[in-house]
């Protein structure tokens, strides 16, 4: 080795410790204080969604409470009824009713400045089942101002259909996170997401039919799907008890769908204990490469599966919290109800029984009690 | 010269080039501009948009079951270090 490798070899254990240490003072740098666990919560909720022919309601619950300050746990339970007389339902086939159950649990540690999450996850129909476990990592730093948190959620479904016991598949998911939340100043966060899902088995609906050249076949779907979602999002308080947030969300996916979400909220007090929100969200979407309305040649894939075409959707809602009891220190017990109107304008879906291109209006309602302790 | 020996060479060249200058050294890092005792504003519940869980959870599924478009919109990315 020459010389003056030698030198310079020498000189780069005092660079490394240098770098080094910036790190370890980024990371240590007002690290006394430390991460603390969900607030202790118990939530019962009654939703109602109405639209496009279909009905979903049912009651849900969740309880979380920490144990020793250093363990959180959790449970939910989500119970949706569902009457469905849809377009897809009404021109191929019968209205039905069915329900859809699903439990979490769930567990948290803190540890300092760390919050590791675990939860699993069971949602049971009579022709679908869910599985899932998720894993959930989060770390404050510099000086508890900067959030990074990383999640994993393995998810295994199992797909049946009615009157047809021959048929049985599965739908395998991985789901991948990394978020950053960034205090930006005393009344100011900002935040990014980005979300990678994979999905590999069977991803349509065997009920659902396609059409090619006016006639009605089986949706045939790719079995393997990858999408990527990217999520920006900045809160602040205006001061007077007024708050205002705004999110935009850029979505794409290897079956060519890409997507725009915008939505902003404006929050603000209402005497000491209402508070009110209103909220708009805008949603638009392209086609999935194997979409059509009528396809005029035979192609592998195939589906006139509305959730895969263009169509772009307009929401309005309010929300109205009054806080019902308040004990300093001890619990807060609020009753919130919540209203918004959704337009869905489909692009390139047309009602068969008009011929006229597809749209209708749902109502989303949600009435709940929320106590934390 | 043998190629899998650029890559080290040119960065022990450039490390040598920065440790030789006398006026180099690394960025300093920002101080934390935001104090525990600022972050009342940000622990207020009126910053939490319309984050109740299950009321969250309920509207994403019924976006999530009509749209293409999924992902990035559970609370994840952590709160404001001010619980």
């Amino acid at each position: 080795m020459a010389a003056t490798e030698i030198r310079i070899a020498s000189r780069l254990p005092g660079l490394l410790r240098r770098a080094a240490g910036l790190l370890g003072s980024l990371l240590a740098v007002g690290g006394a204080k430390a991460i603390e666990l969900p607030e202790n919560r118990a939530e019962a909720l009654y939703h109602v969604y109405k639209g496009g022919g279909v009905t979903a309601d049912g009651p849900a619950l969740l309880v979380r409470k920490s144990l020793a300050d250093k363990v959180s746990l959790s449970g939910s339970y989500y119970v949706d009824a569902v009457s469905n007389a849809s377009i897809d339902v009404v021109t191929t086939a019968s209205p039905f009713k069915e329900k859809r159950t699903s439990y979490d649990l769930g567990v948290d540690f803190a540890h300092r400045d760390s919050l590791m999450s675990m939860s699993v996850y069971r949602s049971k129909e009579p022709d679908y089942t869910s599985d899932a476990f998720s894993l959930d990592l989060s770390h404050e730093f510099f000086g508890n101002m900067t959030t990074i948190a990383l999640g994993y959620t393995r998810g295994l479904d199992k797909v049946f259909k009615k009157n047809e016991v021959s048929f049985n598949d599965y739908a395998k998911h991985w789901q991948y996170r990394l978020g950053l939340t960034q205090v930006l100043t005393p009344s100011m966060l900002a935040s990014a997401n980005l979300e990678v899902v994979s999905d590999d088995g069977y991803l349509g609906n065997p009920y659902r039919a396609a059409r090619v050249f006016g006639a009605t076949v089986p949706e045939r779907n790719p079995r393997t799907r990858t999408s990527r979602a990217l999520k920006f999002r900045v809160i602040g308080d205006l001061g007077n008890r007024n708050a205002a947030r705004a999110e935009y969300r850029y979505f794409w996916d290897t079956w060519a769908i890409k997507a725009h979400t915008l939505e902003a909220g404006y929050s603000r007090y209402v005497g000491s204990d209402w508070l009110a929100d209103g909220f708009t969200r805008f949603y638009k979407q392209s086609d999935a490469l194997f979409y059509s309305d009528n396809a005029t040649s035979e192609t592998t894939y195939i589906s006139r599966n509305r959730q895969l075409s263009a169509f772009r959707s307009f929401g309005i809602g309010g929300k109205l919290s009054y806080t019902a009891k308040r004990v300093p220190g001890q619990y807060e017990m609020k009753i919130v109800g919540s209203i918004e109107r959704i337009r869905f304008d489909y692009k390139n879906f047309t009602d068969i029984r008009t011929g006229q291109a597809y749209m209708f209006n749902a109502n989303l309602l949600q009435l709940y009690v929320t106590a934390t302790y | 010269m043998n190629k899998a020996r650029v890559l080290p060479t040119a960065l022990l060249a450039c490390s040598a080039a920065l440790s030789g200058c006398s006026s180099f050294s690394l960025p300093k890092m920002p101080e934390p501009w935001v104090k525990p005792y600022e972050r009342e504003r940000l622990a207020d519940p009126i910053m939490k948009g319309s984050a109740d869980p299950l009321s969250a959870r309920h509207r994403e599924h019924v976006l999530v079951v009509r749209e293409g478009a999924r992902g990035a919109n559970s609370a994840q990315g952590g709160g404001c270090g001010c619980n």
